[in-house]
Order: structure tokens, then C-alpha cells, then sequence
């Protein structure tokens, strides 16, 4: 019983309202109007005054355009068919392919019971020390990138999903720059990842409903894949996108905004995503890494505040680096006891001199006398910040964990450092 | 079970307004009915025909004229044994019967019995036949892990009643009837059963009178017990900014406060935080019992991604839960991590109801609600004599890690203790990370009436400190950087405590009195040095010395060593 309207009784924004009966909360419709078809969801039901957000945007609908209800809510069809390919935020492809055919899966889907979680396990192995080493990834985490909009935060998470062990990548870009959405393609093209890929992407140039939609679809697909039992990375950017789309609907609809015009649901629906992340007894992961981007550095803006309250740490790339000290990843503890005996002494030792460093460095800009424990210091951080800190270095963990050593040997005396005698002994330099 | 039935007029996300017959009841309980499953709401404003509800789960394809079917009961938690050990959601859901029954996701609409229906427990009357009870009265007990769980007299029931009969010694489910009792004023007969329901946003006044908290509550964190003490019956709130440590406190607390009883509000935080309480409490030994740490231990968790409004029941529910085993004389600790997630929620609801926005768009009765759910906490004398205290401590993550927020502003009105964190002294690793010169308690110091001698020296402290950043320390006077390198000692080797050691974790009342003595008569002592350098490795060397001492089981050979070799190096530098 498909009933088909064609008296729309208001437009704004991308909100339509039509007068309908029988319709169901969160439901699709289809919108035909001169410049084709799109998909348009219920948010409001209000008496027999229906609500509907239009993926398309509401541009150039008609008030005699013709609303019809499908029945069903959002869905992604889900098979491993979807890999190697491309979808909007509405699911439709855009890489010219053909639509697909596979299990319709709900988005936005019921979470978890927290009493079938587990306790994360497993690292995540990326090739980068400034993570591996000093603020490790580990399966099921979800974990942000805090970044200002000119650092290679991209270029980052490129990275990052080309070199972790995981069994399948799904990209959702929001927001996108469209030479940013090719990087990204033509990256997992290159480096032939994109078999086991799925993309939705929106692109700056898109309607901002779908922008909205992107994350729910990424993760529901996400989730499929997991209970089949493969690991999943999840990666979003970028989240701060994500949420102007969301008070762009909220102000339209005219909700009351909460702080800078958000809405006051923000962390909620920020949550409903990131609580995604999971690791299954008896199948697969999803770990999610997302981009946000601070307006003006600002750690107390509402996305990266909110954000940090709801993750388990966070990447602060700052000056094309991950600070070691704005970064935390809350998970680590989980893991790093059980990567090579030295792994937590040597991380804690080194992060401890490199803040000594920069105390020194601040004395030094300030015209104070250097000691020879200053120079020494100085000389400590420009290796580990050459060595370690630049994002360009690739080796894996226990390489990195050698390095450390290494530099601890050309810098400093044994007798300096506050290590644990037996792991002096086994791991400190030959000169 | 429906009273009466309304019908869907319009539907917000998870607001929704109902038409209704003949009448509805103000928080009253209400399903709506979709499909095959019936979602739990609660009324929550009337006007003219027409109710809104706010719906505990996700309400989509709700249509316009779904029935709705309404209770005439108030959103009410589930009494009796067996609740200890269990992890429910907000609306007393045990989750582990949900994930038995519908596997690894939460189904909507899925509710099952809080308590084990089947479950026969040993009792033993207390009550004779004739005595005369008031609510609340215990009329028999069942052991529950170990304590002694005391069945009650109905806490619904008013005025004065007479036992009619009661239920020899023997094994009942909690659905059976154990006792009879009869109206004084009018006859009418109840029947008791160890099963009972409580409306969680009603207080439970079944008690003789309420005393003023001022028995401590040893959380075994020196910075607490000696510098921002906690009392039974008292309230204290953990404002901090994420990742300031809010939650490996509260974690630390549940495991060494020293109460019968720990509940813990997981409300709107992350869900992996609760699984390590769940997979750790089980294999964690109290010391004290030298049984599970689980067993004294009730989980509340309504994670973030969890629906919303329930978030605003978990916090009741286990507010509910506490008072019902103080009625039993027992000193329970409720932990709420976070109150701000709670506060959101209500914002949430506010905003869809298009209610007139109070500071940052929070409602304007947001500091009433927390006002009255602070007081619920107590300390109590029971009818009989025995005593019992429900003791809150609720964690605040305002916006920005800034404190000038209408939650937390709130919050402190309410409280007797304050401990806040700090940004600062976590990135500097100082943890746990309560600022010691903001916070303040007003509960009765349970270590040494000599504390603000300590926190002079704090104080003084850091202005030299913030001093020396302009001068330098060429232009301090010895005198001065002496007092700095003490409060800095007293931070560094009293006020840090390392939560991952085996020792430290837990500091004694005894071993903090002992400690603290000690660490006081250093830094009042007079000490002589030729340079500023020579100055600041004596406290180097002193606080390794001190954290040493920390970390030597108390009374052992080591701690003897440790404190010898302390007191040695005092003396020598002794001016």
C-alpha cells in the first residue's frame, strides 16, 4: 500500500512537510520531483503533518511534487560485493558500477550489550613509533585525530589504513574536498588495498543530509563484516563535518541549540557512532580512527570537547607531528605488557627526558646558562624528534623500540637514566 | 495490566505525544505498542488531551495512531535478595539474562525480571505474630552473599500495622508469601513477599531519624582521607576535564572504600570502562571479606550509546537500590560516573519539549533535580537502632574542563566535599590529580587536626613557585626555595599515590596518620644547605626515600628500613 502524495506543505531547508497518515517514525520516502528522484527520511511526525529531511536537499522541489513512502527504514545492502567499490551517503554507487544487490541491513542499529563486550587484547601494528611505541592502537579502540585544518591529518589516516593488519578498510569521508576523496582512492588503488575497501563519501559539493548519513552507513557495514568475523578499521573524516551538517538540520528544524548552536544531543549522537567500536568474543573487531578537526586549535570546542569525553584517547597531530603529550591512548596498558619486556620502562623513561627537553628549550629561548646536562638534553631531542617524532618513519615496533635505545646510548650515560637494572643490562648499547 | 489506552498524536525522536481517554497519571509508566513489542515511556508532561511521554528506547517506525497503553504505576525498581553481584541497565535490566536471551546487541522492547524468580532463599523469622511494624520493620532475614539481607514490611505501606502471621524457617522464592500483616486503623490484611517495588524518584524515609554524617568513610587515598575527607551519609563530586582521571578514582574508591556495599552508575560513559569493572571486580579479592569484590557490588550501567532517557532512570534506579540496603543497617557507597551525562539527557528531553532554555540551553530546574538527588544521601538511624548511610559521590565532565558551568555549579552547592581535577597536574603526571589548593571538604578530619598546617605550606608553595617563574631561581631567597622544595615534597611523595602499585593503592587509616605525623615533622624541621642545587637533591633523595616507604608493605621489615634510612637523612641536614 504505497500511497503517493503530491501536496507539499512546506520547504526549508531540506525539510519538507507533507500532510500523510499511517507513517512510520524514521521512515523512507522517495521525492520525484523535475530534477529526479531522491531519498527523504521522517523526523517529525506532528498529528497527520509529516516531516522529511530530502538527501537531495529540497532545491528545485515543487510544492505538487510527488512523496512516496516506502515502508522501511534507511538501509545499506550488505554482501562482499561491496568491496572495491564507491557509494554516496545514500548508499547509491559513484564510481559507476552497478547498484547492489545483497542482505538489506538497518542503519543505526541497536548497540551492544556491554556484558558481551571484552577487554581489548590486541595491538594494532601501524609502523609509526610516535603510536606503536608511545601511545599504542589496539583493536576495538576508537580513537580521534585532533588536528588544525592545515596538518596532513589525510594523509595520516591514509597511512595509518594502509600499513594496519586488519582484514577490511570502510572510508567514510564527510565534508570532502573532491582532490581529497581522490587522494584517498587513488592511495588504496596504488598501494592494493582497495580490494578489501568499501568507500562512502561525501564530498564538500554534496547535500549535507547525506554528510549525515555517512557514518551510520560506514558502520553498519562495519558491523556486518564483523560479525562475519573480520576485523575492521573504520576510518572518518572528518567528524567535525559530521557535526555542522547536524546543527545545519537542528537549526532548520528549529531546535533549541545548546553551546555555539549545536544541538543539545550532540554528544549523544556523537556516542551512538563511536560506541560502535567493539570486539567480539566470538567474532570479528571494529576499531574506528576519525579525523577532527579543531576550529582555531581549540580543544574546548564543542566537537573535539565532546569527543574527547566520549573516545579512548586521542592523536593531537600539531606542526605535521603527534605530540606526545596532548596524545593518549587510554587502551594501551591493555597491550603493552605483552609486546617485549622493555616496551613500558622505555616508553615512560622517554617521554620523561623529551619533557626535561623541552623545559630545557624554554630556559634556552629564554637566555638562561645551559648545563652540560642541558646540552645533553638538547642534543636527545633533536634525535628523538628526527628519529622518532617525524611522521615520514616506518618501522615496526621492536625497530623502533631499538632506536629509542640507541639514542638513550649516543646521549646519554647508563648511570643517567632511571631504568631497571636487568633491562640496561640486556638492551643497552654496545659503543 | 493496561489501564487505559491512548493513541500516538505525534513523534520527536524519543518524545511522543499521546492522546489519551479518561486520564493519565503525572510519571506515570506507559508502553507504547509497535508490533509485537511494547516500549517502555514515561509520562512526562500533560496538557489538555494530549500527554508527552519520553520513550527509554529507539522509536522508530512509531506511526500516528499506535496504541498506547498506560500502566497507573510510576517508573518503580525491582527489591528484594539477589540484586548484589548483578549488572543491570537503567531500567533494571540484568544484562546478562538479555545477552543469554537475545545475544550479542540490546533488542528493543526486550524487559525482563530484575530478580531471580525461581531462586529459593533460607529464612529465618525475626517477627513474632502480634508485634506492631511500620514500613520498613524487619520482619526476618535470608543470607545474600555475606550479609544478612532483611526482609522488610512493604516500605509502601503507611501507618501502623500488626503481624497476622509469618512464615516459619525454610527456603521461599521472593515471590512467595512470608508473613501477613494487618491495619491497625482500618483491618485491611497485606500479604509480604521478600519481592517489593519502590517509584525510584521518591525517597525512602523509612527510618527513625537522620543523623549528621560525621563518622568517616576511608577511601584509602591519602589526599582524600587526610586532605579532603569523606563521611558516611556525605556527598562529594569529581568535576575534571576527560582524561584527568575521573574514572580510574572512582574505579580505585569502589575497590578499597571502606562500606559494605558499592553501586556503581555507569550513566552516558563509555561502555569499555564498565567491562573492566565487570571482567576485573569478579577475580578481584576484598580484603576485608576475603570474598569476590562482586559480591558487595551492584552495576547500573546505561552506557553512552545506550537510548538516552534511560540514562536519566539509571541514576535514580540506583539511588533506589542504595537506600534499600541501608534500610537493612548498611553503609553503601554510590559512585555515579558521569552526572553531566544525566544532565544532557534532560537538556535533551527540554529541548524537544520547546521548554524555555535555562544557562547553556540546561533546563531551569536542573539544579533542583540535583539538589534533591543529593539529598538522598544519609546517614541514618533505623527504627530498631541499627544504623546505615547511603553515601554519593558523583563525577562532573563539564564542557571544556571548565568548572563556571551550570553542572557543576550546581553540584557544588549540594556537596560536602569537593575534590577537582586538574589538567595541569595530570600532563604533569600528578595523579591522582586533585587540586589541592581548590578543593575543599567539610566532613570532620578523620587523620590529624594539623592539616592546614599542611596546605599553608602548599599554598605558600606555589606562590613562590609562580614567583620564580619571573625571577628565576637566581632571584629567590633560600628561605624560599626551601619552602618551595617542601610543598613540593609533601605533593610529590604524600599527595601522589600510584594506583597501579600493590601497596600504595591502598593506605590504611593507621599507616596515613602514622605517615602523615612523619611527613609534617619534616617539613617543619629547620634544615641548613650551602647551595640551591645541594637543597634540591636532599628532597630528591628524600622523596625517592618517602615513595619508597610508600610502597613497603606496612609493618614489614622493609617498611622498618625504609623509614630508618628517612629519618637518618633528616638528621644530617637538620640545621
Amino acid at each position: 500500500m504505497q500511497t503517493i502524495h503530491t501536496r507539499v506543505l512546506q520547504i526549508a531547508g531540506s525539510v519538507i512537510t507533507v500532510s500523510a497518515t499511517g507513517v512510520g517514525y524514521n521512515e523512507l520516502a522517495e521525492v520525484t520531483s523535475k530534477r529526479g528522484t531522491s531519498l527523504a527520511q521522517v523526523i517529525k511526525i506532528a498529528g497527520d503533518l509529516v516531516s522529511l529531511q530530502v538527501f537531495a536537499g529540497a532545491r528545485g522541489i515543487a510544492t505538487n511534487d510527488e512523496v512516496r513512502f516506502l515502508g522501511r527504514n534507511m538501509q545499506v545492502s550488505f554482501s562482499d560485493d561491496l568491496l572495491g567499490r564507491v557509494f554516496n551517503g545514500s548508499g547509491q554507487p559513484r564510481d559507476r558500477g552497478p547498484a547492489l544487490q545483497g542482505k538489506a541491513v538497518d542503519i543505526g542499529g541497536p548497540s551492544v550489550n556491554p556484558a558481551r563486550r571484552i577487554i581489548p587484547r590486541h595491538m594494532v601494528r601501524t609502523g609509526i613509533p610516535m603510536i606503536d611505541v608511545f601511545n599504542t592502537l589496539v583493536e576495538s579502540q576508537k580513537l580521534p585525530i585532533f588536528s588544525i585544518a592545515g596538518e596532513p591529518y589525510n594523509e595520516l589516516l591514509a597511512r595509518i589504513a594502509m600499513q594496519a593488519e586488519v582484514d577490511i578498510i570502510v572510508f567514510g569521508g564527510m565534508g570532502l574536498k573532491h582532490d581529497d576523496y581522490l587522494f584517498f582512492r587513488d592511495t588504496f588503488e596504488e598501494r592494493g588495498a582497495l580490494v578489501r575497501t568499501v568507500m562512502f563519501v561525501h564530498t564538500a559539493a554534496d547535500p549535507i543530509v547525506e554528510c549525515q548519513m555517512v557514518p551510520d552507513m560506514c558502520l553498519a557495514t562495519a558491523e556486518q563484516f564483523a560479525v562475519a568475523g573480520k576485523r575492521v578499521l573504520v576510518l572518518l573524516t572528518d567528524m567535525t563535518n559530521f557535526a555542522d551538517a547536524m546543527k545545519e538540520i537542528a537549526i532548520t528544524m528549529e531546535q533549541v541549540p545548546a553551546n555555539r548552536g549545536y544541538p543539545g544531543d550532540l554528544y549523544s549522537q556523537l556516542a551512538s557512532r563511536y560506541e560502535k567500536a567493539v570486539d567480539f568474543e566470538d567474532a570479528g573487531s571494529i576499531t574506528i580512527l576519525a579525523v577532527t578537526t579543531m576550529p582555531g586549535d581549540d580543544v574546548t570546542h564543542p566537537v573535539p570537547d565532546n569527543t574527547g569525553y566520549i573516545t579512548e584517547g586521542q592523536f593531537y597531530l600539531k606542526n605535521g607531528r603527534i605530540e606526545p603529550f596532548g596524545s593518549l591512548s587510554r587502551l594501551k596498558q591493555q597491550v603493552n605488557n605483552k609486546t617485549r619486556d622493555d616496551h613500558r620502562a622505555i616508553m615512560n623513561t622517554m617521554i620523561q627526558l623529551y619533557a626535561q627537553c623541552r623545559e630545557t628549550q624554554e630556559k634556552q629561548s629564554m637566555g638562561f646558562l645551559m648545563s652540560a646536562w642541558d646540552l645533553k638534553l638538547l642534543k636527545y631531542g633533536k634525535l628523538f624528534e628526527d628519529k622518532l617524532m617525524d611522521l615520514s618513519v616506518n618501522i615496526p615496533l621492536e625497530g623502533a623500540l631499538d632506536l629509542c635505545w640507541q639514542i638513550l646510548g649516543e646521549c646519554f650515560e647508563k648511570t643517567e637514566i632511571s631504568l631497571k637494572p636487568e633491562l640496561i643490562a640486556k638492551y643497552w648499547p654496545a659503543k | 495490566m493496561a489501564v487505559s489506552v491512548g493513541r500516538v498524536a505525534a513523534v520527536n525522536s524519543n518524545i511522543i505525544t499521546v492522546k489519551f481517554a479518561d486520564k493519565v497519571i503525572q510519571n506515570e509508566v506507559a508502553y507504547a505498542v509497535i508490533g509485537d513489542k511494547r516500549l517502555k515511556s514515561e509520562v512526562i508532561r500533560i496538557r489538555g488531551e494530549y500527554a508527552d511521554l519520553q520513550v527509554y528506547e529507539d522509536t522508530r517506525g512509531l506511526k500516528q495512531g499506535d496504541a498506547v497503553e498506560f500502566t497507573g504505576e510510576l517508573l518503580s525498581a525491582e527489591l528484594g535478595p539477589g540484586l548484589l553481584s548483578r549488572t543491570y541497565d537503567g531500567l533494571q535490566n540484568p544484562l546478562n539474562d538479555l545477552a543469554a536471551e537475545c545475544g550479542n546487541f540490546l533488542q528493543r522492547g526486550k524487559y525482563l525480571p530484575a530478580l531471580d524468580m525461581q531462586k529459593a532463599w533460607e529464612f529465618t523469622p525475626t517477627a513474632k505474630v502480634g508485634d506492631e511494624v511500620e514500613a520498613g520493620y524487619w520482619l526476618g532475614f535470608v543470607p545474600e552473599g555475606i550479609f544478612k539481607h532483611q526482609i522488610m514490611v512493604p516500605l509502601k505501606l503507611r501507618g501502623t500495622w500488626k503481624v497476622k502471621s509469618i512464615a516459619p524457617k525454610g527456603s521461599y522464592t521472593v515471590t512467595e508469601k512470608i508473613a501477613e500483616v494487618e491495619s491497625l486503623e482500618d483491618g485491611t490484611v497485606e500479604t509480604v513477599a521478600m519481592r517489593q517495588e519502590w517509584p525510584v524518584k521518591l525517597a525512602i524515609n523509612a527510618y527513625a531519624e537522620r543523623l549528621r554524617p560525621l563518622e568517616p568513610m576511608v577511601t584509602q587515598t591519602r589526599i582524600i582521607d587526610t586532605f579532603f575527607p569523606i563521611s558516611r551519609g556525605g556527598t562529594y563530586c569529581i568535576p575534571g576535564p576527560f582524561g584527568a582521571g575521573k574514572t580510574v578514582l572512582q574505579q580505585v574508591t569502589s575497590r578499597n572504600a571502606d562500606v559494605d556495599i558499592v553501586i556503581l552508575a555507569a550513566c552516558g560513559e563509555r561502555a569499555g570502562e564498565v567491562v573492566e569493572t565487570l571482567r576485573e571486580f569478579p577475580e578481584l579479592i576484598d580484603p576485608r571479606t576475603g570474598r569476590s569484590l562482586m559480591e558487595r557490588t551492584i552495576i547500573i550501567c546505561n552506557t553512552s550509546s545506550m537510548p538516552v532517557a534511560a540514562r536519566e532512570a539509571s541514576v535514580y534506579t540506583a539511588v533506589t537500590l542504595a537506600e534499600y540496603y541501608r534500610q537493612m543497617g548498611l553503609h553503601v557507597l554510590l559512585l555515579a560516573d558521569s552526572t553531566s551525562r544525566w544532565a544532557q539527557a534532560l537538556r535533551e528531553v527540554s529541548g524537544r519539549l520547546e521548554e524555555i532554555p535555562g544557562e547553556e540551553a540546561f533546563p531551569a530546574y536542573l539544579e533542583s533535580l540535583i539538589a534533591n538527588f543529593y539529598e538522598r544521601a544519609g546517614y541514618v538511624k533505623l527504627y530498631n537502632g541499627e544504623k546505615g548511610s547511603v553515601t554519593i559521590g558523583g563525577t562532573v565532565s563539564p564542557a571544556g574542563g571548565n568548572f563556571e558551568e551550570p553542572v557543576t555549579q550546581g553540584t557544588l552547592k549540594v556537596v560536602g566535599a569537593f575534590h577537582g581535577l586538574s589538567r595541569e597536574r595530570s600532563d604533569a603526571r600528578r595523579y591522582p590529580a586533585i587540586n589541592p589548593l581548590d578543593s575543599w571538604s567539610k566532613y570532620p578530619n578523620p587523620v590529624s587536626e594539623k592539616v592546614p598546617e599542611a596546605r599553608a605550606i602548599l599554598r605558600r608553595g606555589n606562590e613562590v613557585s609562580q614567583m620564580m617563574k619571573v625571577v628565576g631561581e637566581e632571584g629567590t631567597s633560600m628561605d624560599d626555595f626551601v619552602l618551595f622544595l617542601k610543598s613540593e615534597f609533601l605533593d610529590n611523595a604524600f599527595l601522589q599515590q600510584d594506583s597501579f602499585d600493590e601497596v600504595d593503592a591502598a593506605c590504611s587509616l593507621e599507616r596515613q596518620r602514622y605517615v602523615f605525623e612523619k611527613m609534617l615533622s619534616i617539613i617543619k624541621t629547620k634544615f641548613s644547605f650551602d647551595t640551591k642545587d645541594q637543597a634540591r637533591s636532599f628532597f630528591l633523595e628524600l622523596t625517592r626515600e618517602f615513595k619508597n616507604w610508600n610502597i613497603s608493605p606496612w609493618g614489614s621489615e622493609k617498611c622498618k628500613a625504609a623509614e630508618e634510612l628517612l629519618d637518618k637523612h633528616v638528621a644530617e641536614r637538620r640545621a
